[in-house]
């Protein structure tokens, strides 16, 4: 004999057990969502307890020393904003002229898929193997040096993939028609890139270039790798100065040292006090990576208001 | 008379000053389409700058491996049991390093996945437009924190938290950096899920519902299956960067190599054995100069494994819509 179907009370009990698993997730949901948020909180409450205090003029302006309480960040941060200068110049060229080849010139071919799967794949390797790269390239067979040249151009290496893949994005948004319009007056394509597509696509460019140099700002392996030293006490030296005067590149070859890398030094030691100090320059390093991600997103807001199209 | 020589006189002239500028024109032509050309190689040599990259990397591995591989045999290296390059009586067995690795990552693996994938279906299926709104950044927020301050909170906060519950609990260990580890590749793996599932068509999901599904039996048996490749690729992506992470490891679990799956024990990575040899001195040509070059040979090769599958696995399981 059939089975009789369930009754409607038996059939109201599976639905409400179905809806209460279903509000058990939402809150498993929550939960999960509360330990990334509860890290977050737990991570800038205990840099801010333990570092602010110790963010005094002095710290900005001395240099590392054996004593925690004398001890600054001067030589770091000099270093990473000329670290951050290399990277910039040598990043921003390269990887916006690649995007606007692979955009608007490249044709549909394998050499074209082979240069797209690069990128994809480059920006897949850890970062310390560009530190290897960089040592067996630029500080040995190049002879840079363990220098803030070879520094920069390593990172730059590294946020080449960032810089492609937005400034591809931002060209992509632009309609159609604006490169239309311009070829039928008669431009040539370098004349609708340079004089239409860039001036459109400045403000995601810009993004991506900011988001890339944020990213860059707290890459420490590659920069230990090449050799970056933990104390250093002194700053590269400025052009013309010093005796003899220094020439105008000499602080590209200098030593140098970068701000994660005094913290990685600080946190290092046993002593208290110095983490303390690791946790006042982590503070700061974090302000300017956050302070660069948001300049990157009111940027790109402030500069797209102005596009009609 | 006068008149049609004038004519004849300005045709002639015309057409001579016609000519005149229209080579000039055809000069002028040519000259812009060789700046063109010109100005198309410049950008091709630029986008074949990460060709060039990729094979550069592949070359100083190889280089500098090859030499390491002269000195000790490859068999030595896959099957010893000890990693002691910088000893006199240096062993060089990689699997000490690897275990480092294997470890530290299936510790940041099993939180990572299961929370990413947890929060990936419930923003994108359970919450609301503003939880959504907030709860993204904030997650972006957590993968663009640099990883030395994800080192520094381990050593100096989530340790110590965790020996208040387990006090034998050495200093230097795996299983905090892997905590940390776990929490910072969240993002990741939430991020591309959610988008994998985001582009799953609605239509599927108001049939579910139409059928009288619930909203976590829609996303459990309708969205996850059809998003699954996606969401295959960003577990790939997860097991990447732990793979590929170093600073955290390097500050939290201590730089002393050690055989064993235990968490609860200090180890170096692959990863953290490269920082230790570049912070003492490197001259070119030594013995930890070549190791290290080793080292990263074995990571890179590991992390290229993980992206072929990634790019396999998406290819094959792909659901086209």
């Amino acid at each position: 004999m059939a089975a009789l179907p369930p009754r409607a009370d038996e059939l109201r009990a599976i639905i409400r057990a179905h809806k209460r698993w279903d509000f058990v997730f939402g809150v498993l949901g929550l939960l999960a969502l509360m330990v990334g948020v509860l890290t977050l909180v737990a991570l800038f409450a205990n840099m801010a307890i333990d570092g602010v205090p110790r963010l005094t003029a002095d710290f900005f302006t001395s240099f590392p020393s054996r004593r925690a309480g004398q001890a600054g960040i001067l030589s770091a941060w000099v270093g990473t904003l000329l670290v951050m200068l290399v990277t910039a110049v040598c990043a921003v060229p390269v990887g916006i002229a690649g995007a606007i080849y692979l955009e608007e010139y490249a044709r549909k071919n394998w050499f074209t898929d082979l240069i797209e799967i690069n990128i994809t794949n480059l920006a897949g390797v850890p970062s310390i193997v560009y530190g290897l790269l960089a040592l067996g390239l630029f500080v040995y067979a190049f002879g840079f040096g363990q220098s803030i040249l070879s520094a920069g151009m390593t990172l730059a290496l590294l946020i080449l993939p960032i810089v492609i893949v937005t400034t591809r994005e931002a060209l992509r948004a632009i309609p159609q028609h604006i490169r239309e319009g311009a070829y039928a007056c008669g431009a040539t394509r370098w004349q609708v890139v340079s004089h239409h597509l860039l001036p459109y696509g400045l403000p995601g460019i810009l993004t991506g270039v900011i988001i890339g140099l944020a990213r860059a700002i707290g890459e420490t392996a590659p920069i230990i790798t090449i050799g970056a030293l933990t104390f250093i006490a002194f700053l590269p030296p400025l052009p013309l100065t010093g005796d003899p005067p220094a020439g105008f590149f000499d602080w590209l070859f200098s030593p140098f040292t970068v701000m994660p890398i005094q913290i990685f030094n600080w946190t290092s030691r046993p002593d208290p006090a110095f983490h303390q100090n690791a946790a006042a320059a982590s503070f700061v390093l974090v302000f300017m990576t956050l302070g660069m991600n948001a300049a990157a997103i009111w940027l790109r807001y402030r500069l797209r208001k102005n596009i009609k199209w | 008379m006068a008149i049609t020589s004038t004519t004849s006189d300005l045709r002639v002239s015309v057409s001579m000053a016609g000519r005149a500028s229209l080579a000039t024109y055809e000069r002028s032509k040519a000259r812009r389409r060789r700046k063109e050309r010109a100005i198309e190689s410049v950008l091709l040599l630029a986008a074949c700058v990460s060709v060039f990259t990729t094979a550069a990397i592949v070359y100083i591995l190889l280089k500098e491996s090859l030499v390491f591989f002269s000195n000790v045999p490859l068999w030595s290296f896959l099957t010893d049991t000890q990693w002691t390059p910088l000893f006199d009586d240096a062993h060089f067995g990689i699997v000490v390093l690897l275990s480092g690795t294997v470890t530290s990552s299936a510790v940041a693996l099993s939180i990572a996945i299961p929370l990413g994938t947890i929060i990936a279906i419930y923003l994108s299926e359970f919450a609301g437009h503003r939880t959504r709104e907030t709860m993204k950044p904030l997650l972006e927020l957590l993968s663009g924190v640099p990883t030395i301050i994800y080192g520094y909170f381990a050593l100096l906060f989530v340790t110590p938290l965790i020996q208040r519950f387990y006090p034998a609990l050495p200093g230097f260990n795996v299983l905090s950096a892997g905590i940390v580890m776990g929490i910072m590749i969240i993002p990741y793996v939430s991020s591309l899920s959610e988008d994998a599932m985001r582009a799953v068509p609605m239509s599927l999901r108001e049939g579910s519902y139409a059928m009288g599904a619930t909203r976590l039996q829609t996303a459990l048996r309708v969205v996850v299956p059809a998003a699954l490749s996606g969401i295959a690729s960003a577990y790939i992506l997860g097991i990447s960067r732990a793979v590929g992470e170093t600073m955290i490891l390097a500050v939290a679990a201590g730089m002393q190599p050690n055989l064993s799956f235990n968490p609860l024990e200090p180890a170096a990575t692959i990863t953290a054995f490269i920082v230790q040899v570049a912070l003492g001195d490197l001259p070119h040509g030594s013995v930890g100069y070549q190791t290290i070059f080793a080292a990263g040979l074995t990571l890179l090769l590991l992390t290229l494994f993980f992206n072929l599958i990634g790019y396999w696995m998406r290819r094959r399981y792909r659901e086209a819509y």
